[in-house]
């Protein structure tokens, strides 16, 4: 499931449900120790707005993090929700409203799926009826089947059910802001690809505010409308949509921590739609194809994996529409970054493809 | 099945089949011991000393002695050592709770002849003394496995019940109580073991129990009586903990 490129126009449409948060100069200062753990950190997250921290483990993201739901109390600075100063709010209830999922995902090993999920509807006084309703809608959302998961222990769960249940548990009482600390850190990498792809689809009909804390780079750039890379004390070193981030590194550090292979990496939020397919005709048939609703990633793929010049494209109802080759894709690229020189005409050569 | 009592709360294997299986050991094994006990008395020819004690009277007698102070002793403790524990483990002074469970491991292994003589010698003799030195004596370990019950629940478990907007009363009523439920149900379960055994010794301070009887069988020389006594203890501490294993699955939490 691609990303889309213009995630910047999709978030205006869909900003009704999530809420601003501002952090203003906040700064964490752990007693006993002479650096901050964040230091003076301002951030704007626009309502609906997915917005990933990524940085190295010990950099402070997850403690800037948890200072929106005040697990962890700033030193200094404010931080508001919609226009609301969450340090002048009771934290319990405050925490009621902000939807959270951690990595360890923290069930609750005593208490049925159903049981776990109706934690906070409990809290916040939900009738039984409409705590059960909402239990089984959330569960069908992140495609559980309500019958056969609602009375089971989570020691009966998979790690990616168990996640999905976290997921499921942090939404039940529709807060409009997710805090997500690496929520799909600890699974395998193809349920870990599951779910963010589920995750996507979601957050597409949800449009919640949320702060995801990952390391992974990657899945910054697959989910994120826009990602802020930290270093150390939380410092932002760069605060941009992920196309920008790749196309253009503010420094050394941000293009390290992209690391090698940053037009692959682009290529994962351009769909084929995007690229100036050939004729039909150009490609030489065969049983590998790939669909329009593919990135340019997946037809890339599919081009190295045949060592065939083109591949056929198909439409929605599987009818060949046009023909891919690399060429065409490194044209996409090229005229994505204007600022770099003249995109090569011939195939891509291996020493500038990471440029 | 004895040993069960002293391990630290770890769930024990429940295999459906070999569980009541194991379930069912420890009374065959009481039942057969005491059938034998009794089959055994019967070829004997007791003498007028034997017989004054190997009555069912007296040894109804002892034997409800014994379980009263057990139970009684077992009951304060729980009462008092656990809310205790969970006093000790909301104080976020790590000196103290280090403190405490120093003094609890080394409680464990103060000898108990020595507890409740000093406490007769300083004190009075009796019933009383018996009991507060039992009380003493055990609850060390459900204090301390009450702690520890607490402390061994997953940090996420307990972050993600704050994250939710839990009170700390919620998190420690709904959360934290029932996960630590299997450990202090073990911590109970050792003390009334260790509690049948050390009640043999109320009868050095003349509290009575069937130490009367062990301590008499020595002194006289009878040995049916001593033995009678010694296996009847044994019995007893064996159905104890059989009824307190059975508690523990009960009470564990579903779903752990």
């Amino acid at each position: 499931m691609p990303k889309q490129a213009n995630t910047a126009i999709l978030q205006i449409s869909r900003n009704t449900s999530g809420a601003r948060i501002v952090l203003d100069t906040v700064t964490k200062t752990y007693p006993g120790q002479p650096t901050p753990a964040v230091e003076a950190f301002s951030m704007t997250a626009e309502p609906g707005e997915l917005i990933m921290f990524v940085g190295p483990s010990g950099c402070g993201k997850t403690t800037t993090m948890k200072m929106i739901n005040r697990i962890i109390e700033p030193t200094s600075g404010s931080i508001t929700i919609d226009g609301r100063d969450i340090l002048s709010l009771d934290p319990n209830e405050l925490r009621r409203h902000i939807g959270y999922v951690i990595q360890q995902i923290g069930l609750f090993p005593h208490m049925t799926i159903a049981e776990n999920i109706a934690v906070v509807p409990k809290l916040l006084g939900w009738s039984k009826e409409k705590t059960k309703e909402r239990i089984d809608e959330l569960l069908t959302t992140v495609e559980l089947n309500p019958a056969e998961f609602a009375n089971r222990y989570p020691k009966q769960l998979s790690g990616g059910q168990q996640q999905r249940v976290g997921v499921a548990r942090a939404l039940a009482a529709d807060p409009p802001v997710m805090l997500m600390d690496e929520p799909f850190g600890a699974t395998d990498p193809i349920t870990r690809e599951k779910l963010q792809a589920e995750f996507l689809r979601l957050q597409e009909s949800m449009g919640k505010t949320i702060i995801f804390v990952t390391h992974d780079f990657d899945e910054a750039v697959r989910l994120g409308d826009r990602i802020a890379v930290l270093s150390d004390r939380s410092q932002i070193e760069q605060f941009d949509t992920p196309a920008n981030i790749l196309a253009a590194p503010a420094n050394e550090y941000v293009a390290s921590f992209i690391g090698r292979g940053a037009a692959i990496k682009r290529l994962v939020l351009i769909p084929i739609t995007e690229a100036k397919l050939g004729s039909v005709s150009a490609s030489p048939g065969g049983p590998i194809t790939v669909s329009l609703n593919d990135s340019l990633r997946d037809a890339l793929d599919a081009l190295v994996l045949t060592g065939l010049p083109a591949l056929t494209v198909l439409d929605r109802n599987q009818k060949p529409i046009g023909s891919i080759t690399v060429d065409a894709i490194s044209a996409v690229l090229g005229a994505d970054i204007p600022t770099l020189a003249a995109p090569p005409l011939g195939h891509i050569d291996p020493t500038t493809a990471g440029a | 099945m004895a040993f069960d009592a002293i391990r630290d709360g770890t769930p024990s294997a429940r295999e459906a089949g070999l569980g009541a299986l194991k379930r069912l050991t420890a009374p065959l094994i009481v039942l057969l011991v005491l059938g034998l006990l009794l089959w055994w008395l019967s070829t004997l020819t007791l003498d007028s000393i034997e017989q004054r004690t190997l009555n069912w009277d007296y040894i109804i007698a002892r034997t409800r002695e014994h379980l009263g102070l057990t139970i009684v002793a077992s009951f304060l403790v729980a009462v008092l050592a656990i809310p205790t524990g969970i006093l000790l483990s909301r104080t976020t002074s790590r000196p103290i709770r280090a403190t405490v469970l120093g003094i609890a491991n080394i409680g464990q292994a103060t000898p108990a002849v020595g507890v409740i003589i000093l406490l007769a010698i300083i004190w009075r003799t009796g019933y009383t003394t018996a009991l507060v030195a039992l009380v003493a004596y055990s609850f060390l370990p459900v204090l301390r496995n009450t702690m520890i019950g607490l402390q061994q629940v997953d940090e996420s478990v307990r972050e993600s019940a704050k994250g939710m907007g839990m009170t700390p009363n919620q998190v420690l009523l709904k959360i934290e109580l029932p996960l630590a439920v299997p450990v202090i149900l073990a911590g109970l379960r050792t003390s009334l073991v260790f509690t049948v055994g050390v009640a043999t010794i109320a009868t050095f301070i003349n509290a009575g129990g069937l130490g009367d009887m062990i301590v008499n069988g020595l002194k006289l020389q009878r040995y049916p009586v001593l033995i009678t006594g010694a296996v009847l203890v044994a019995c007893i501490a064996l159905i104890i903990d059989w009824i307190a294993g059975l508690a523990e699955d009960k009470l564990r939490p579903r779903g752990t």
